[in-house]
C-alpha cells in the first residue's frame, strides 16, 4: 500500500512546512539551554537537535562556552557523550567537572588540519556516536558548511559549531545561528538566523563569572595587589 | 591460465613450454611458501568447522558434516567455501563424500563432484583415472601395460595380486576411501599468530592497489581468528619494496575484532594520505597477542550493534587518521597545579579518577602551554592594558618531582571584555594561563 498521505499536522511536527508568524512547534528533541529567556526565544523552546548551529564570538574569554555548560552538564549527567572537536585550547577538567559535567561522558578529539576536523566531525555525526558536538573551525566554506548540516540532520545530535564574529557576514546553511557578545554582568546573545520567527532583540543573559565585573576596579586602581610579598631568593 | 590455452601442461620440459608460449614466466618451487599458503586456507576453512586437516603438498581436507545446517546444506556451503577461496585469491578444485580420503580422491576427476552417501561413491570413484592412487610412476606404468585406467578396473583386479605387486598401501588408500577401513588423520591446529605474505602479479604503485591485495589476506586472518575464537587488538603490515627495506604500518584497533572488512577500513584510513615510499612487490601482514572473542561477531538481528560499539569503532577509525592520540577522555588528577590537574585518559575510561582540588575559579579554558605576556608599567598587556579583577591565589607545588611551580594567579580583564586567568612569577614575569569562556 503506497504511504498514505501526510496530514497538514504531520507536515507541521516535522518542519517541512515553515510558518511564518508563530513559533513552529518543535517535536524534535529541543534541549533546554538553562537560560529561560533563551529558550523562549527559540523555536522549540531550546537547543534544536539533529540540526547545524553557529555560535558566532566576539573574543575567546567572553563567557561563550557558559552558554551551553547546562545543557552539556544536563546531557552528560543522563549519560550522553559529549565530543569536543578541535578546541582552540584545551577544556580544563576541574571546571568542567565544577560545572556539573559528569567527565566520564566527555571526549576529546584534536586534528591537526581544517580538513581533518571537518572530516572528524562528519564521521561522528554520521556514526550517530556522540549527543552534543561542539566544534570549532574557523574557516568554512559553503559547501563544506552544507555538508556539515546534513551529517547534522542524520545525527540528532547538537552540533555546535563555534566561530569568530566575522562569520556571521557570510551565508550559512546552519538551522540556528545566534551571536555573542560580551556584556555586563553576562552576555549579549542575537539570534541571527532561525527556522521560525525570530526577534531582532537582543537578549541580556545572565552567566556564571568568577567575579563580578560590576565591582571592578578602575584601571588606576587595578595594580595587581602584593597580597603576600615572595620570600626573597636566598 | 593463458599458458594451459597454449597447451602448457605440467611434467613438460622448459623448452617445449617456452616453444608453446614464448612469453611464459618461470618461477621456481617453493615448498615452505607453499606449504604456508595451504595451511593459510586450512586456518581459513576452520570458520566452517573445526575438524580441518592438510593433505600435502596441495589438499585440504574438512569435515563438514556437523556444519551442514549451520551452513544451508552441502552445496550452499560448497558455494560459500568457493567463493572464499576465490576471495583469497586461489582457485581450488572441491569435492565431498562421506569418507576423507575418497572426498580427495574425488579431486582428481573432470568434474566438481559432491556426494553424500557411500552407495553412489564406489561408482563415482571407479570412474577416477589410477593416477588419483598411484604415487609412483613405476606403479603406473605396471597398471597401464595390464589394460588398467580406472580405479573400477583396478577394482575388479584380484586384491591380493595387487598387493603383493603394487604393495598394500595403495589397496589401504582404497579401503579408506570406500569405508571399508577406518583413516586416522591429524587435525590441523590453528596457530596463535598469524603472519602470511602475498607476492604480487606486479609491482603497485598506489595504495588502492595494496588495499585489494591486503584484503584477501585480511578474510585469511579472519578465518583463523575465528577459527581460533579469537580477536586481535592490533595487527602490523609491511609494504616490501625491491630497492629499500620494507615499510611498517602498525594498526590498531580500540577494541578486539576480526572482521575483515572492518580491519581493512582501518587500513585504509590508516593509508589515506601515505605516499608509498617505492613501488610495492609484496605484502606481509602480521598479527599476534589473539584475545579470546566469545561468541558469533555476525548480529542475530541484522545490524543491531550497540552504543558502545559504534563508539569503538568510531574511535579507532579516528584514531586512525588522526594519530593514536587524536582522541581522548578527560580526567582528573589531585594535583594544585593547574597543567597537572587533569590528565587523558583512554576515551572510554575518562572520568574522575582523582580529587579536583581546585579552590578558587577555574577557568574553561586552559592556554597551554602558558603564554607570556609583555608588561608596560607594571600592568600586563594582551591587546592593550588588563584590569586586575580578583587576587591574587597563590600556587606553590611540585618541589618533590622536579616541576615545581611558585605562582600568583589573577583574574584580568582584557579591553575586549575577556576574563582571563594570568599569573606571575617571582621573578616577574606574566603569564596567560587560562580563560573564562
Amino acid at each position: 500500500m503506497p504511504a498514505l498521505p501526510a496530514t497538514l499536522e504531520d507536515l507541521f511536527r516535522r518542519q517541512r512546512i515553515w510558518r511564518g508568524g508563530r513559533t513552529a512547534q518543535h517535536t524534535a528533541a529541543a534541549l533546554p539551554t538553562g537560560f529561560a529567556s533563551l529558550d523562549r526565544q527559540l523555536p522549540g523552546g531550546g537547543w534544536p537537535g539533529g540540526v547545524l548551529t553557529e555560535i558566532l564570538t566576539a573574543a575567546e574569554g567572553g563567557g561563550e562556552l557558559q552558554l551551553v555548560l547546562p545543557v552539556l552538564a544536563a546531557l552528560s549527567a543522563a549519560g550522553r557523550r559529549i565530543v569536543w572537536l578541535a578546541p582552540p585550547h584545551l577544556p580544563f577538567a576541574p571546571a568542567l567537572a565544577a560545572a556539573g559535567i559528569d567527565l566520564r561522558n566527555v571526549a576529546l578529539v584534536r586534528t591537526a588540519r581544517r580538513r581533518e576536523t571537518l572530516w572528524a566531525a562528519e564521521q561522528l555525526l554520521r556514526a550517530r556516536a556522540c549527543h552534543a558536538l561542539l566544534l570549532w573551525c574557523r574557516e568554512v566554506r559553503y559547501a563544506e558548511l552544507r555538508r556539515l548540516a546534513v551529517a547534522a540532520d542524520a545525527s540528532h545530535a547538537l552540533a555546535m559549531l563555534f566561530r569568530p564574529q566575522q562569520a556571521a557576514q557570510t551565508a550559512s546553511p546552519a538551522a540556528l545561528r545566534l551571536a555573542l557578545a560580551p556584556a555586563e554582568n553576562g552576555l549579549e546573545a542575537r539570534i541571527l538566523k532561525c527556522r521560525g520567527p525570530r526577534s531582532e532583540a537582543s537578549l541580556r543573559l545572565h552567566i556564571n563569572r568568577p567575579v563580578h565585573a560590576l565591582d571592578c576596579p578602575s584601571p588606576a586602581a587595578s595594580r595587581p595587589r602584593d597580597a603576600v610579598a615572595w620570600p626573597c631568593p636566598a | 591460465m593463458q599458458a594451459e590455452a597454449r597447451g602448457v601442461r605440467s611434467g613438460m620440459g622448459v623448452a617445449v613450454a617456452w616453444a608453446l608460449a614464448p612469453r611464459l614466466q618461470l618461477r621456481e618451487r617453493n615448498p615452505a611458501a607453499e606449504h604456508a599458503t595451504l595451511e593459510g586456507i586450512a586456518a581459513w576453512l576452520c570458520r566452517f568447522t573445526p575438524a580441518v586437516s592438510l593433505e600435502p603438498p596441495h589438499g585440504v581436507l574438512a569435515e563438514v558434516q556437523g556444519s551442514l545446517r549451520r551452513f544451508g546444506g552441502l552445496r550452499a556451503l560448497a558455494v560459500q567455501i568457493r567463493e572464499g577461496i576465490a576471495a583469497l585469491g586461489f582457485s581450488a578444485h572441491l569435492s565431498s563424500a562421506p569418507s576423507a580420503r575418497g572426498a580427495w580422491l574425488l579431486t582428481f576427476g573432470e568434474t566438481d563432484t559432491l556426494l553424500e552417501d557411500f552407495s553412489v561413491l564406489r561408482r563415482a570413484l571407479g570412474r577416477l583415472p589410477i593416477e588419483a592412487v598411484c604415487a609412483t610412476d613405476e606403479a603406473r606404468m605396471l597398471l597401464n601395460r595390464i589394460g588398467t585406467r580406472t580405479l573400477g578396473e583396478l577394482l575388479e583386479l584380484p586384491r591380493a595380486g595387487v598387493a603383493r605387486r603394487l604393495g598394500p598401501e595403495l589397496l589401504e588408500d582404497l579401503d579408506c576411501a570406500l569405508g571399508i577401513a577406518p583413516e586416522a588423520r591429524r587435525f590441523f591446529l590453528p596457530p596463535e599468530r598469524f603472519a602470511a605474505t602475498l607476492e604480487l602479479p606486479a609491482e603497485v604503485e598506489h595504495v588502492e592497489g595494496v588495499l585489494f591485495a591486503a584484503r584477501r589476506l585480511l578474510s585469511q586472518l579472519e578465518g583463523l581468528l575465528s577459527a581460533r575464537q579469537s580477536g586481535i587488538r592490533q595487527f602490523c603490515v609491511a609494504l616490501e619494496h625491491r630497492h629499500r627495506s620494507p615499510s611498517r604500518i602498525e594498526v590498531g584497533l580500540a577494541s578486539p575484532g576480526r572482521e575483515a572488512e572492518r580491519l581493512l577500513e582501518l587500513l585504509r584510513e590508516r593509508l589515506s594520505g601515505y605516499a608509498l615510499a617505492a613501488p610495492v612487490e609484496a605484502i606481509c601482514i602480521e598479527a599476534d597477542g589473539f584475545v579470546p572473542l566469545a561468541g558469533l561477531t555476525q548480529s542475530l538481528f541484522g545490524d543491531a550493534r550497540t552504543d558502545a560499539e559504534t563508539w569503538h569503532r568510531l574511535v579507532e577509525r579516528l584514531q586512525a587518521r588522526l594519530g593514536e592520540n587524536a582522541v581522548s577522555g578527560l580526567g582528573l588528577n589531585p594535583d594544585h597545579r593547574p597543567e597537572r590537574a587533569w590528565r587523558p585518559c583512554p576515551p572510554d575510561a575518562g572520568g574522575p579518577g582523582g580529587e579536583n582540588l581546585a579552590f578558587g575559579p577555574r577557568p574553561l579554558w586552559l592556554v597551554e602551554p602558558p603564554q607570556a605576556l609583555i608588561e608596560r608599567n607594571g600592568i600586563p598587556q594582551q591587546d592593550g592594558p588588563l584590569v586586575m579583577l580578583a587576587g591574587p591565589e597563590r600556587i606553590e607545588s611540585g618541589w618533590w618531582d622536579g616541576a615545581e611551580v611558585k605562582r600568583d594567579y589573577f583574574i584580568a580583564r582584557s579591553t575586549d571584555a575577556a576574563l582571563l586567568w594570568i599569573y606571575r612569577t617571582p621573578g616577574g614575569g606574566w603569564y596567560l594561563h587560562g580563560l573564562f569562556a
